[in-house]
């Protein structure tokens, strides 16, 4: 049977706003990497379905092209917080307020 | 000829291009053979020029279309007439005299090669303004001596005080120079050409407004000729080496302003008003300037005063419409002045840069050359008779006799008291005990033959010059006046009578012989030397302060336009402009801080900014 494109829509924005809301108010900055890595997948998710749906590949291409560049985005994303955790001895994003006027 | 005209300025011209550009890397001699043989080849074709205005009349050589705007043409072209030629020859023949004397006079001077391009240089603009025939050549010549002018007083420019003077003659010029300006922009208005032969041509159809042009030109002559108001720069002038004095601020560029009013004769002609007042300037400024000559201990500035005294007394005869007797005046005054201040230059050199007339005295065995052509000089100046000045400046006594009693008073007056400064000075320079330093007895020397010679033939022109104007009790051929008749057809003649001239001659005899004694017994016998300045008194003190006019256009002028520009400066541009400008900068760095308030550092906020900002396009999009 087939999941109807709601579904998949519905499971999307959910999986996105939590990602939304993890990124707001958590403050561990290895989890704030996390909470975009599933912002980044829900979308994939979404796209993928919608390329089923419309029974165009493109779309399921495009995911492919997102995680190439979501992994090299973690990529940095973590070298970064290694080098703040070896200055800061912390992951605590609220203790990174130096960068400012 | 007509073709080789144009070779009489520009050679010249060349010589300060060759001079101005390489001259530095040039040998003295060369610099010196170049500068003089110039001037002495514009001479020659002058010469030339003289014979061809003598033998077949006046011509206008056409170079080509200066400015050409719909039906205007202006012209490159020279007329060559009786006027032209004589300024020409007297402007190339006392230049190449001058110029030889600088080769001696300046031979120890850095700036050799300098002040020979100047000095080619304003024989070039010189003879442009006499030669041109129209009047915006002749402003161009006007304004190039104007410049030659400033740069020889500013010649020696590391003294401080040389090139404020430099600049007051510059200035005082350029107020002249704004009348002159607005004097041609009339005549175009009015006669639709700047031509000399249309406007002459015309003139008699536009009479009614030849009375402001008249003024206004003459406000130009007023800068250029130092004429009450705008005198006060030639005195100053004298900062310059002496050669220039001579060359520039006695024989020739002074006399441009009256060179201006000869030529523009016929518009004169029918002005009386403005040949009134040129009258009443001339001879106020006749009057002052000899006054302050009496009390002056420069050599340089005894002569300058005197120049301005003599300008004045042109201008007279100019008022009353005696143009050829100002041209007569004009030219010996040249002689003889280019003479005495040649004389004086010697003096100078002799007492190693010594100006000051008390510190002189007794010359006379030192520099029997230079003795005996400024004497010369003297003679002719206060008008002995059968030396030149006795010849034109008696002419111009009679001219204004025939004008009004007044006048004439004023002006023999005035005579008398160019009589008694000429001999003190030569009195006090030349006879008596030396009063200088021992050092510099010991170094009194006769300048060398470069400086010498041109005093020896200038002395002669000094002493025969007159003969060319002689008047009608010696003979019925008054050389001059029947040259120049062709300049000055309508102006009306006037003959004194025989009476007449017999009694000034005599009167003048006896007045001459009175002050020399009286000058010589003051002064000699005596002994007698004048104070310091602030010794002086009552009106000797006002005199010798030169009745304190700089101090009164100092006050006048310059202190309030230096309060408005302190003004200026300090309130408009300082507190108005700036504070507009501070203001808005200001504006910008209080936005600013209070916008980096939002940069607080904190993750969150940035995110929530983000999120913010997407849902408002999202809203944007989907409900707007």
């Amino acid at each position: 049977m087939k999941v109807p494109i709601e579904h998949y829509i519905l499971l999307s924005t959910v999986l996105f706003c939590i990602g939304v809301m993890g990124v707001l108010l958590r403050r561990n900055a290895i989890i704030l990497l996390m909470c975009v890595e599933i912002m980044l997948n829900s979308v994939n998710l979404l796209m993928a379905a919608f390329s089923t749906y419309h029974g165009d590949a493109a779309g399921q291409i495009f995911v492919f092209f997102i995680m190439v560049v979501a992994a090299a985005e973690v990529a940095v994303g973590l070298a970064l917080i290694v080098m703040i955790y070896r200055n800061f001895k912390t992951t605590d994003i609220n203790l990174f307020n130096k960068l400012k006027w | 000829m007509a073709d080789l005209v144009y070779l009489i300025p520009l050679l010249p011209f060349l010589g300060f291009a060759i001079n101005g550009l390489v001259g530095k890397r040039l040998p003295k001699p060369v610099v010196a053979t170049i500068a003089c043989g110039t001037v002495l080849g514009s001479f020659i074709l002058s010469i030339l020029c003289f014979k061809q205005v003598i033998d077949e009349g006046a011509f206008t050589a056409v170079l080509y279309d200066w400015i050409s705007v719909g039906d205007t043409h202006i012209q490159i072209a020279f007329q060559i007439d009786q006027l032209s030629t004589m300024m020409m020859l007297i402007i190339t023949g006392i230049g190449f005299l001058i110029h030889m004397y600088s080769d001696g006079y300046m031979h120890h001077d850095d700036g050799f090669h300098r002040f020979f391009a100047y000095l080619n240089l304003f024989i070039f603009s010189m003879l442009l303004l006499v030669m041109g025939s129209n009047y915006m050549l002749m402003f161009f010549g006007w304004e190039g001596v104007g410049l030659c002018s400033y740069l020889l007083i500013g010649f020696w420019y590391k003294n401080k005080e040389f090139g404020v003077a430099a600049r007051k003659a510059f200035i005082m010029n350029r107020i002249g120079d704004l009348g002159l300006l607005l004097g041609i922009f009339m005549i175009f208005n009015t006669f639709g050409s700047i031509e000399y032969a249309d406007v002459f041509k015309n003139a008699y159809a536009h009479g009614d407004s030849t009375n402001i042009i008249c003024i206004l030109l003459f406000v130009g002559a007023m800068g250029k000729s130092a004429q009450i108001p705008l005198y006060t720069w030639l005195p100053d002038a004298m900062a310059g080496p002496t050669p220039v004095s001579a060359l520039i601020h006695a024989a020739t560029m002074v006399t441009a302003g009256i060179y201006l009013v000869v030529r523009s004769n016929v518009l004169y002609i029918m002005s009386p008003n403005a040949s009134e007042l040129i009258m009443y300037v001339g001879l106020a400024t006749a009057m002052i300037a000899a006054t302050i000559g009496i009390k002056q201990n420069d050599i340089k500035k005894v002569l300058a005063y005197s120049t301005v005294s003599q300008l004045g007394y042109m201008f007279v005869a100019l008022g009353v419409g005696a143009y050829t007797t100002a041209m007569f005046h004009l030219l010996t005054h040249a002689f003889f002045k280019a003479l005495l201040f040649l004389g004086s230059g010697s003096v100078i050199h002799g007492m190693g840069g010594e100006q000051d007339i008390r510190k002189m005295g007794g010359l006379k065995k030192a520099l029997p050359i230079t003795h005996i052509t400024f004497l010369i000089g003297t003679l002719a100046i206060a008008g002995v008779p059968f030396f030149s000045g006795f010849f034109s400046k008696d002419e111009i006594l009679a001219m204004a006799h025939g004008h009004s009693d007044i006048v004439f008073t004023l002006l023999a007056i005035t005579s008398v008291l160019t009589a008694i400064y000429m001999f003190r000075l030569y009195f006090l320079v030349f006879r008596g005990n030396f009063r200088g330093t021992h050092h510099q007895k010991e170094h009194l020397h006769e300048s060398p033959m470069s400086m010498t010679i041109p005093l020896i033939v200038l002395a002669i022109l000094a002493t025969a010059g007159g003969f060319l104007g002689m008047p009608g009790w010696m003979s019925d051929n008054h050389i001059l006046n029947h040259f120049l008749h062709p300049i000055v057809e309508g102006a009306s003649h006037f003959h004194p009578s025989e009476f007449f001239e017999y009694t000034i001659l005599s009167v003048s005899i006896v007045v001459l012989a009175v002050i020399i004694f009286a000058v010589r017994n003051y002064y000699i016998t005596k002994s007698i030397v004048p104070e310091s300045d602030e010794a002086e008194s009552g009106f000797s003190k006002v005199l010798s302060h030169k009745y304190y006019i700089d101090e009164i256009y100092n006050t006048l002028f310059v202190k309030p336009i230096e309060a408005l520009s302190v003004f200026l400066h300090k309130v408009v541009d300082n507190q108005i402009l700036d504070g507009l400008v501070n203001g808005i900068s200001w504006c910008v760095k209080q936005s600013a801080n209070l916008f980096r308030l939002l940069q607080d550092g904190k993750l969150e906020w940035y995110m929530v900014g983000m999120v913010a900002g997407v849902i408002l396009i999202l809203v944007f999009n989907f409900f707007m």
